[in-house]
Parts: structure tokens; sequence; C-alpha cells
């Protein structure tokens, strides 16, 4: 099975803003490290770190016309903010990879979604 | 036995043994339910075979492979297939693994949602039938249908296993699997009996299959022994209070039966919730009641489960233990003012301490929360005495 992990920070500091210079050095210096044992996790694919959500622009198209609007589909704080796919066994597997994301416990959430085999 | 009683002992073993074989729950419950069909035709007229549930087991897995057979695109999808066809006479009891315990784990997977869970559980293990199941939770038969079909649904997309969780997962999945359990009793002891005892024979199932799972134990003794006192918790539509309680109307051999698993659950060192649950629904069926070890264990319990409810019933014990100040005091401290029994509690206890005007505005408080009709009445004639 493989799964997409959708990472949401939600309230989760990220690197460069004022809550992520409050964490300790030991704290910034332990969420590297778990993306990064994350990353090398056999059966990960890692994903692209996302700006912002702020910095989006969202678009439709309503009868032929492009609208666009500043900022993401969802509310700031339920954008996405990365991602990453996993080839796992299971759904308990995913789920235990999941809970080991930074932002699962900082404030964000992980939504795992099982991606359509073919 | 009758074919009807057969067919509801053996549907979730049945089942089980099919999904475990298929690797799919639409596939094997479409296959029970077709070797079901034809028993039920068979049966009677040619006689019940020697062993049931082999029959039933080797004929169902015998259509899933010959309808397998037929749809390649199936074929692929499923992890069997170069089984031989097997008859009836060649397999016994011992051929088919009991894989119940791998059912109810998917069943009651936390990536359900819980009312899914409830569902998927009676509708697998227990055999209840879809519009069964709608009608006890009170919903239409086509929401039910929904929500069964999205439940199997995600099983498959979402690779939830069909397997019994391993060690460092064991206990919070335990904790749901029981969860769920006693939910569907609690549903059936609010007066819906079927459920109740559908809930008992699940939990004789799980203690049959984890016999070393102290829980286990002592869900199962505390639905027994609650269960035994059914019949005398309502007269006339109103809400009968234990002590109140026609004891001829309990259930002895249950409550008896209650007790034993609830021994065997303090044996395996069982000191969880619902042992200690059990233990106190166990000493509220003795003749007189050991209201300071009932208060000591409603701390236990409180303790465990931080809840505020429990605190409540600690209250009550501390009250008949010969202490109503003490219990009065410690339910000012209770952040429960939404919940009709913390008023119905302090009206008794101010009624006792002959504060009569506090405890008709906390029967009044009471009654502007209750939903059901059974404890309306009580409390309405409650209120009654006291203005006599």
């Amino acid at each position: 099975m493989k799964y997409l992990l959708l990472i949401h920070h939600g309230e989760t500091p990220t690197p460069g803003s004022e809550e992520w210079e409050q964490l300790s050095e030991d704290e910034q210096k332990a969420v590297y490290a778990d993306y990064q044992a994350i990353n090398q996790t056999p059966g990960v694919t890692p994903g692209l770190w996302l700006q912002p959500p702020e910095l989006a622009t969202t678009v439709r198209v309503d009868d032929g016309k492009t609208l666009t609007t500043d900022g993401p589909f969802v509310a700031v704080k339920e954008a996405l903010g990365g991602y990453l796919v996993f080839e796992a066994d299971d759904l308990d597997a995913a789920i235990e990879l999941a809970s080991r994301v930074p932002a699962a416990r900082m404030g964000g959430a992980v939504e795992v979604r099982p991606i359509v085999e073919q | 036995m009758t074919l009807e009683r057969i067919f509801r002992d053996e549907w979730g073993r049945v089942l089980a043994g099919l999904i475990g074989f298929l690797g799919d729950f639409d596939l094997a419950e479409e296959a029970a339910q077709e070797a079901f069909a034809i028993a039920a035709e068979r049966w009677p007229r040619d006689g019940t075979p020697a062993n049931p549930r082999a029959w039933l087991m080797t004929t169902a897995r015998n259509r899933a492979v010959d309808r397998i057979r037929r749809d390649r695109t199936l074929a692929a999808k499923t992890r069997l297939l170069d089984a031989p066809q097997t008859t009836e006479d060649e397999v016994d009891e011992t051929t088919f693994q009991d894989e119940r315990l791998e059912l109810i784990f998917t069943c009651c997977h936390p990536a359900l949602e819980l009312d899914a869970q409830v569902a998927l559980t009676l509708r697998t293990l227990g055999g209840l039938r879809t519009d069964e199941i709608a009608r006890a939770f009170l919903v239409p038969e086509a929401t039910m249908t929904k929500r069964l079909v999205r439940a199997r649904r995600k099983i498959k997309a979402a690779g939830i296993p069909f397997r019994v969780p391993p060690e460092h997962l064991l206990p919070d999945r335990l904790a749901a699997v029981l969860a769920v359990v006693y939910l569907i009793f609690n549903e059936g002891y609010g007066g819906r009996g079927d459920l109740a005892a559908e809930a008992i024979r699940l939990g004789r199932a799980l203690a049959e299959l984890m016999p070393d799972e102290p829980e286990v134990h002592g869900l199962l003794a505390l639905m027994l022994v609650n269960d035994a006192r059914r019949e005398a918790r309502f007269a006339d539509g109103t809400l009968v209070l234990l002590r109140d309680q026609d004891r001829s109307l309990w259930d002895l051999d249950q409550i008896a039966e209650g007790r034993v698993a609830l021994d065997r659950a303090l044996a395996l060192g069982g000191r969880g919730p619902y042992v200690v649950q059990a233990a106190i629904a166990s000493l509220h069926a003795d003749d007189p009641q050991d209201w300071p070890q009932l208060a000591a264990l409603y701390g236990e319990l409180a303790r465990l489960t931080g809840s505020a409810v429990v605190e409540l019933n600690r209250a009550a014990a501390i009250a008949e233990a010969g202490d109503p100040e003490a219990a009065l005091a410690l339910t000012e401290s209770l952040d429960l003012d939404r919940y009709h029994y913390l008023h119905a509690t302090r009206a008794e206890l101010l009624r006792r301490l002959n504060r009569l005007d506090d405890a008709r505005s906390a029967y009044e408080r009471a009654l502007e929360l209750v939903h059901s009709d059974a404890e309306r009445h009580f409390l309405e004639r409650r209120l009654a005495e006291l203005e006599s």
C-alpha cells in the first residue's frame, strides 16, 4: 500500500518565525533530526517543503474567467505545509510514521491518505 | 439446536475465517451469505451436517473460489487461488483457525469512527442484520447501510490490517475493542435488552480468545453482574434505585458467573478500570453493601479515569457510609452542572440533612435536565414526597 502523508502545520512553529526562535536550540535540533530520520525510513519518498500558506494564490475558473484570490484554499491554519509518500504494509505502519512527524505533536496534524493503486 | 441459533453462533467464526482466507471483506460476506442460504435450503431437507461449521466454511470457500475463477480481475487481487477445492467431509474443526480476534480488532480500528466500529462489530461478529442494527440504534436502515459500506470500503482502500495488533499497540487497541463492546452493552442496558445480550456474547467470546487479559474478564464480569439486575431496574416504567430493588428478580446464577469472571481478572493481577467497575458492581449486589469499601473503590476508579461522574458516585457511597456532610462537600467541587444526576444526588443529600428548600431546588434543577421518562417519574415522585 502507498500512502500520502499530508503535513499540516497548524500552530507548529516554523523556522524563521518568532515562535520558532523561542524554542531552545535542543528542541530545534530535535525537530530537524526527527524529519531527517523520517526521510531516511525505508519506504519513505520525501516530498518538498512548501512556503507558508500566506504566500499562496488560489485560482478558480468560473464561466471561462480565471479568478484569483490571495491566500490558500482552506484557512491558513489548515493549509498544507509539506508531504511525503510512504510505501508500507498497512495503515498501522503509516499511522506510526505519521505519529513521528514533529508537526503532529507541536500543534499541527498529519493526514494519512491512501494513494489509488494503478 | 434450531437453524437460526446455529447461524447466529457460527456467523462470526465463518466470516472471520473467510476474511482471513480471502483477504477481502465484501467477497467474504457474499460467500458466507451464499453458504448460509444454501444451508437454510438443504439442511431441513437433508438433515443438519455433523459439523455445521466446517460445512458452512467449506461451502463458502468453494463458492468464493468459483467466483474468483470466473472473474480474473478479482483473481489478481486476492491471496489464494491455488487452493484446491475441498469437500465437506474432508475437513474438521481444526482445519479452520478461529480468526474472530483478528476480525474484532479490524472492526474496532481507531481509524474508523466509533459509530462504524459498533455497527461493523455487530454485523460481522454478532451476525445481526443491517436492519436489526439500524433499529437498535434508532437510525434509518439506509443510513446504517451507508455506514457499513463506507467502513468496509475504508478497511480495504486504506489498508486497515486484519490481525491482532503487535504488543506495543495492544493496550490501546484492546481498550478500543472493550469500549465498543461496553457501548453496545450500555445501549442495551438503557432498555434494548437484545443489545445487552449481544454485548455479553461478544464479551464471552473475547474472554475465550484472550484468556490472559484481566480487563477482558473484568468487562465480562461487569456486564454479567449489571445485566443480572435488569428485571429489577424498572417497575411500571419508573427507575427503581438499587436499594429499593426486588432482589427476587435478580438473576443470581448470572451474578455468580460474573463473580467467577471477576475472580479470574483479579487473579491475573487486573486493576484496570473494568476490573474496578466489576468489583464495584459485585459489591453492590451484596446485602448489606460495604459502603466504605465501595467509596474506596470509587476513589480508585476516579484516579484511573479522572471522571467527575465517578467522583459523584464516590460522594453517594460516602453518604451511605454515614457521612452525608462530607458527601455534599465533595459534590460542591464537581464541574457537572449540566448533569442531572449531580442535582438528583445533591437533592437526596440535602433532604437527608433536612435542608428541604435546598433539596427542592436541586430536584427542580435535575428535572430541567433529565431526558428519560422513567427517571423523570422517579424525580417527580421524590419531589412530591418532599412536599408532603
